[in-house]
């Protein structure tokens, strides 16, 4: 009767202890997670779906959800085409320096995204080191659209190379070979044999990429110059707002990019859960 | 379809995986290269693949310069040791790539490559298998699928790369009499990598044993069995008994074991005997010289007994195989006393100054009378 009694206490124990960590850890989550999301959607709709859907009718929204999208499209594909490139050289041949560009892969990540921005403006601004030429040829990079997309470019860099690199490690090059031995042109040995093992992991950096690209502010804040209408990409617009005591509009457009986290976040974990064994367990590394 | 490898070498940074290589294979035979690992011998078949490239040396096909062409070019098939099928095709799929991805010119037409694949899927008996993904196949059926592939394109130099090193023992020894049989039919000049000298006993023609980037000998198995040329090659090939020969009043003995005519007629202080273990011979009558030596341990493998030997004056162990019906004609018995003498045995000298083996001074022993 007494080892009864100690075992059911030890069980309670046990339950009790479960029970608080996972409400902790809920807590926690909604404190610091769902509470701020809510608020977006709350603090956005405050004054009705009218006063939403005019704030984000606005031109300056409209023109900064454009540049957003431009930005995107242009960095995007040029990431995925370096992050396969770059993870076939990590992967398949053996050269000097190859541990040097893992670590410049990974520099992104590790460097401040205002410190991204700044050489940008070092570089390319008026006082920088090709500013002067730059401009007596009529070319505008800093305050300008190619200053957002080289910034943008930049930060997004290590995603799709990250997502890529630790697969085509594990799945070897065999494969390959056996597509060149069987006749394969270099063509096709990429786009019926590589391409089809990477896809999802592919995918998945390019989402995650792409998520990025269209959020970012600290590098794009410092070579944008947040001229209204030309060079506010949306997060730029979100603050702007917010300056202005524009709060509906401010929480408008940051519903959207709320939401496109949302469904980043839904496609994520459907991809993952569908094609884990597909999908390099390793996970790039944010900050 | 001749090919003559000549002065074959390449170097990766730290060792010579191919040392002055040549070789030549005839066309319809059955090549293995058989070498521990790190021998070189897949770096060789991935040269006449065309995956690696020689730094020095070439490759004539019927006195064309083979290494000028690409991979794709070469009419190679080529198996790999884990198959490298495709992941994301089907089983047709897989064997019609190599079809499929030819210029329209050369393409088969859709009904023609259905009909290859078919045809093929039954000579690797996978007929009802034809629409599953490699995931869902076994080793074995795996390793058939990725023959198939190759056979597709109709090469003409099948490459295998230990095509048996993956399966459990019972499918390798199926699936290599199978091998055996293909190739009768077919006639395919085929080379295979193995480091298992079992299986290149057993199924090639010709044996390239290598050794650090060298080839030891070619030869056929029952050369490569019973004369092998190098010490390499009688360690590496069966189980041996390695006896050291030094000078004793003249001629070269081991122990109570005298060579009556020296074969290098006195050049030479010492030596090494390899003796096989079924050409030791146990109960040797006495005028004959032989060793004493105690039965320590009778292993029974089936039809062969396994005798541990040791012999006091040489505080050497020997290892002699005897029928297992002998066994209890000759009454053996663990810490019996045996009179023990070769019946054959391959000798190398060793050079005075280094101690090196010359492999070239090989000579065969055999006693006078053959008794």
């Amino acid at each position: 009767m007494n080892t009864m009694t100690a075992q059911r206490q030890a069980g309670w124990t046990r339950r009790m202890g479960h029970g608080v960590i996972v409400v902790l850890a809920s807590a926690f989550l909604g404190l610091f997670l769902l509470l701020p999301l809510a608020a977006v959607f709350v603090e956005a709709f405050r004054q009705g779906v009218q006063a939403y859907v005019a704030s984000i009718g606005q031109p300056e929204a409209l023109t900064a959800i454009r540049l957003t999208l431009l930005v995107a499209v242009i960095a995007v594909p040029l990431n995925l085409v370096f992050g396969v490139a770059a993870a076939w050289a990590m992967t398949r041949f053996a050269f000097r320096g190859k541990a040097l560009l893992g670590a410049f892969i990974d520099l992104p990540f590790s460097v401040s995204p205002v410190i991204s921005g700044l050489v940008y403006v070092l570089l390319f601004g008026a006082q920088g080191w090709f500013g002067p030429w730059l401009s007596g040829h009529g070319v505008k990079i800093i305050f300008a659209v190619p200053g957002l997309v080289l910034a943008t470019i930049f930060i997004t860099l290590p995603f799709v190379a990250r997502e890529l690199i630790p697969l085509m490690q594990a799945q070897g090059s065999e494969e390959e070979e056996a597509a060149r031995v069987l006749g394969a042109n270099g063509w096709q040995m990429f786009f019926r044999v590589t391409l089809p093992n990477i896809r999802w992991a592919l995918l998945y950096g390019v989402l995650l990429c792409n998520a990025r690209a269209m959020g970012e502010f600290g590098a794009v804040s410092v070579v944008s110059g947040h001229i209204r209408g030309l060079t506010t990409t949306m997060p730029l617009e979100v603050e702007m707002r917010y300056n202005e005591y524009d709060y509906v509009g401010a929480f408008a457009i940051a519903s959207l990019l709320a939401m496109l986290a949302l469904v980043t976040l839904a496609v994520k974990t459907f991809l993952e859960w569908r094609y884990s064994d597909e999908i390099a367990a390793h996970a790039p590394g944010g900050h | 379809m001749t090919m003559e490898l000549s002065r074959l070498s390449r170097r990766f940074t730290d060792f010579a995986a191919l040392d002055d290589v040549s070789l030549s294979i005839a066309p319809g035979e059955f090549l293995a290269l058989l070498g521990p690992s790190g021998s070189g011998k897949t770096t060789l078949l991935r040269i006449l693949a065309g995956l690696d490239y020689p730094d020095s040396g070439g490759v004539q096909k019927d006195g064309r310069d083979f290494l000028a062409a690409q991979a794709r070019e070469r009419h190679v098939g080529l198996v790999f040791q884990h198959y490298a099928l495709f992941r994301h095709l089907t089983v047709r799929e897989n064997i019609a790539f190599g079809l499929r991805i030819r210029p329209r010119r050369t393409r088969p037409s859709r009904a023609e490559i259905g009909d290859r694949v078919t045809r093929l899927l039954k000579r690797v008996q996978l007929d009802d298998h034809g629409d599953r993904y490699p995931s869902q196949l076994s080793g074995g059926q795996r390793q058939r699928v990725a023959l198939a592939r190759a056979l597709a394109v109709e090469p003409d130099l099948l490459l295998l790369d230990e095509p048996f090193g993956a399966l459990d023992a019972q499918v390798r020894v199926t699936l290599r009499r199978w091998l055996r049989e293909l190739h009768d039919e077919l006639r395919l000049t085929t080379v295979f990598v193995t480091h298992d000298q079992e299986e290149a006993l057993e199924l090639a023609d010709r044996i390239a044993v290598m050794n650090q980037g060298r080839i030891e000998q070619v030869g056929s198995p029952e050369e490569i069995y019973q004369q092998p040329a190098t010490p390499f090659v009688c360690e590496f090939i069966g189980k041996v008994n390695r006896l050291t020969l030094s000078e004793n009043s003249g001629s070269l003995a081991a122990g109570e074991w005298i060579l009556p005519d020296d074969p290098w007629d006195g050049r030479y202080r010492q030596g090494i005997a390899y003796v096989r273990p079924d050409q030791l011979r146990v109960a040797v009558p006495p005028p004959q010289p032989a060793w004493t030596a105690r039965l320590r341990h009778v292993y029974l493998a089936g039809s062969v007994a396994h005798l541990d030997l040791h012999v006091a004056s040489l505080d050497q162990a020997l290892e002699a195989d005897v029928a297992s019906e002998d066994l209890a004609r000759l009454g053996l018995q663990p810490g019996a006393e045996l009179r023990v003498a070769p019946r054959s045995a391959v000798l190398f000298p060793l050079a005075d100054d280094t101690g090196q083996p010359i492999a070239r001074d090989r000579s065969t022993w055999r006693p006078p009378d053959n008794s």
